[in-house]
């Protein structure tokens, strides 16, 4: 039956194929988060594997560890790995999990279209990651550009993996996104006002917009590719007259709001966990949620200080060189804000905390270098060199990892009950961020001394050798922290302290349940009174132990997994040129979604 | 919590379907946008015929375009019928929606076939690969509402589409309507100022 009182998940040692199967049809958004975490999480080893390696390779001049093909597949999966199925992913299970709770909701809106947006992430990433059992990883970068991705100069499977996955990966994107929308407009507590919501939320939200507004212009571009791959249209075909920048244009159209989707969430955990650990509210909170709004649009007027090197002509670069500049404003807003959170706070430097810290010090220099090449004749010298690696990992790993490692750490206790280890959690943390800066910070130099990006090797002349070894030291310095967070993680379900309701003295609605939440979050929805229920004097009505009167929970379906897998078959097919194929796809697919909507499901 | 039967309480009082449909609507505009747009930077700039001016059949299109106009209006009436409990007529503007959406359809085919016929291909020009991705990605919009719609009916025909459901024949007519909407654009963009 769908309704539950008290007891979650299914009670005592269940059988493996049951747990099993109770976790393909759930529809919970708790469960979901979980299983987006793992997920990303595991994926995201494997992209730090694939820049182990590359470091490996550049550890000395001329080395042979692999060879220049393989070192191509390895930077474009490296780098569209922890963009797609790393980042992206771990944020999600961050809105999964969190924004209902901090909402005062059930659940999302929609709770079989959110397990639908994880069966296709899950599935298109292990389609993406089959290339390489192919022998055929993708191997044109992560923007791919034209007309390095056309069955011309990439005649193998490698460009076919990269176009359709990406495509099966928005559709999960944009799905999630539209939910969440919903989710956060539609399902909040009474009186949880917009301008009441945590910072983590409101920052949630503006990245839902930017997903839904981004991915088809992404996806336009990937029909284009693929259309032009398959079927021999002449989109991105100079001879017939095509424009190999219509490519630039819709990548980056796409490319430069998906960094905010990158760093927004992140930049909203930390707007969370500085609060709670300098016992302050968020500096003008206001101005925080407004200068994320700005990030947010004015992320549309940049994309073509992607393209300075192209050639746009003085007008075109001149304007978005200044609309590049204008973005620091909001984004050095925040920064502000959360360093006069501190001013005068007692600070608490928890691992979550130093964590958030270490976000603002690596998201300053990530930042200064971005404002760097936001200057046409020096992104002139800088474009295609490691200057650029350096930058984009300072503000990507730098930022949005370590805002997601502050995130892990504050609400790890909430999802599992039990607290991480503070001591090994400072350990992972020093490692991290010795590592990155020993790792990203040379790239610098090796960068304005002449290294270009995605040259398999170098030579010994140019006099490298040692700030690449000192690189590479660093990246596994990194790997050694990730490590350290497994046996953290490990440490903490065997050992870890039981959390109780509020390990940090939180503010917010998600601390005032238990750890774990029960399946139905709040046994009565609270009323909420203030922006910081948790802190202020009467900021919300008590939520009891036990609910009152049954509370509905909407069952499990294994429809939105079987849809999903329909999507997938139609990828399948397309690879293996197989026509049969994708049609079984799409029968699997249309079967499912009639399945779905005629199923008795109440929310 | 509130009863399966009854409406789902929302902060903003919308139904969250609708809601949600809406947003999805709003990205369809960023897709048809683009291939819009990709339409008209590679307007002219073909290297080889046949080009719009020889080949576009306007007024055969302009009366495919009134059909789905009609149907559009079609539409409007299925829902009114649904929403006053009239079964006849909600099954009747339900079809004729169907229909006319499946004409147009129909006149598409017809022109795709022609102009293969008289040598434009996916792969002729930039033309021909803008013109029938954008057409054709519309096209197979149109094709999802004239089943989405059918199915409709046959709920209808079953007894299940009362009053009480009146919410899935309006975002079904949402997207109805923002495909037709997108049809004037083509239309104006594609046929008329070519």
């Amino acid at each position: 039956m769908a309704t539950s009182v008290a007891h979650q998940a299914p009670g005592g040692p269940a059988a493996l194929g049951s747990r099993i199967w109770s976790w393909v049809t759930t529809t919970d958004h708790k469960r979901i988060g979980i299983l987006y975490g793992v997920t990303a999480f595991a994926f995201f080893l494997l992209g730090g594997l694939e820049a182990l390696i590359i470091r490996l390779q550049l550890a000395s001049s001329g080395n042979t560890v692999v060879s220049a093909e393989a070192y191509s597949q390895l930077f474009t999966m490296h780098g569209t790995t922890m963009v797609f199925l790393a980042i992206m992913p771990l944020s999600a299970a961050f809105f999964n999990f969190i924004i209902p709770l901090q909402i005062g909701a059930r659940d999302v809106a929609f709770p079989r279209l959110n397990a639908f947006s994880y069966w296709v992430f899950l599935l298109g990433g292990l389609f993406l990651n089959a290339s390489f059992l192919a022998g055929a990883a993708p191997n044109a970068g992560w923007f791919g550009y034209a007309n390095l991705t056309s069955t011309q100069y990439s005649p193998g499977l490698n460009i076919d993996f990269w176009v359709l996955g990406l495509q099966v990966l928005g559709v999960a994107s944009i799905a999630a996104g539209i939910n969440f929308i919903v989710t956060i407009i539609n399902l909040r507590a009474p009186g949880m006002t917009l301008m009441r919501m945590p910072v983590f939320t409101w920052m949630s939200l503006v990245t839902q917009f930017i997903i839904v507004t981004a991915f088809p212009v992404i996806t336009v571009a990937l029909v284009f590719l693929m259309f032009d791959r398959f079927f021999g249209t002449t989109f991105y075909s100079v001879a017939a007259g095509g424009d190999v920048l219509l490519w630039q244009h819709l990548f980056w159209l796409f490319g430069h709001p998906e960094v905010y989707i990158l760093i927004l969430p992140a930049m909203g955990i930390i707007s969370d966990v500085i609060p709670t650990f300098s016992r302050k509210p968020l500096f003008g909170y206001a101005v925080v949620v407004y200068s994320g709004l700005l990030i947010g649009i004015l992320g549309w007027g940049v994309w073509a200080h992607h393209m300075f090197q192209v050639g746009l002509g003085p007008i075109a670069d001149s304007v978005f060189s200044a609309t590049t500049m204008l973005i620091a404003i909001p984004t050095g807003v925040k920064i502000f804000n959360w360093i006069a959170t501190m001013w005068g706070g007692k600070i608490k430097f928890t691992t979550s905390m130093l964590f958030a810290v270490g976000f603002i010090a690596m998201f300053i220099i990530g930042g200064l270098s971005g404002v760097m090449h936001a200057s046409p004749p020096a992104d002139l010298q800088q474009t295609d060199t490691y200057f650029v690696v350096a930058h984009f990992h300072y503000v990507l790993f730098g930022g949005a990892m370590l805002g997601i490692f502050a995130g892990i750490y504050f609400w790890w206790p909430k999802v599992t009950g039990r607290l991480l280890s503070e001591r090994i959690g400072k350990l992972h943390f020093w490692l991290t961020i010795i590592g990155a800066n020993l790792s990203f910070f040379p790239m610098h130099f090796i960068g304005l001394l002449g290294m270009p990006r995605r040259i398999y090797t170098y030579d010994p002349a140019l006099g490298l050798d040692t700030m690449n070894l000192v690189a590479t030291i660093g990246a596994f310095t990194m790997g050694l922290g990730a490590l350290v967070f497994v046996v953290n993680v490990v440490w903490s379900r065997k050992r870890g302290t039981p959390a109780g309701n509020d390990p940090w003295g939180g503010a917010t609605l998600e601390w005032a349940i238990s750890s774990p939440p029960p399946v139905y979050n709040f046994s009565v929805i609270p009323e909420v009174r203030s922006r910081l229920p948790m802190w202020a004097e009467d900021g919300m009505t008590p939520v009891p132990e036990t609910p009152p009167s049954p509370v509905h929970v909407p069952a499990g379906s294994y429809w939105p997994a079987l849809a999903a897998t329909g999507i997938i078959v139609m990828a399948i097919g397309a690879i293996l040129k197989t026509l049969l194929i994708t049609l079984g796809g799409v029968a699997v697919l249309v079967v499912s979604i009639y399945a779905w909507s005629f199923e008795p499901f109440e929310v | 919590m509130s009863h399966p039967a009854t409406a789902h309480h929302t902060s903003t009082g919308l139904d969250s379907r609708k809601l949600a449909f809406w947003m999805f609507i709003g990205s369809e505009c960023l897709l048809f946008g683009s291939l819009i747009s990709t339409y008209l930077v590679y307007q002219g700039r073909s290297v080889q015929g046949p080009t719009p001016e020889e080949i576009l059949n306007i007024p055969l299109t302009s009366i495919s375009t009134f059909v789905l106009l009609m149907s559009s209006l079609a539409m409007v009436l299925a829902l009114a019928a649904v929403i006053r409990g009239d079964r006849t007529w909600s099954r009747l503007w339900l079809l004729a929606t169907a229909l006319l959406g499946a004409g147009f359809l129909g006149f598409q085919a017809y022109e795709f076939v022609t102009f293969v016929h008289e040598g434009l291909t996916l792969q002729t020009n930039l033309f021909g690969s803008t013109f029938f991705v954008l057409t054709g990605t519309h096209g197979a919009h149109v094709f999802i509402g004239v089943v989405w719609l059918l199915t409709l009916l046959v709920r209808s025909l079953q007894g299940k589409l009362g009053s009480d459901k009146a919410m899935n024949v309006e975002i079904a007519g949402l997207y109805w309507h923002f495909v037709d909407v997108v049809w004037i654009v083509i239309f104006t963009v594609v046929y008329l100022l070519s």
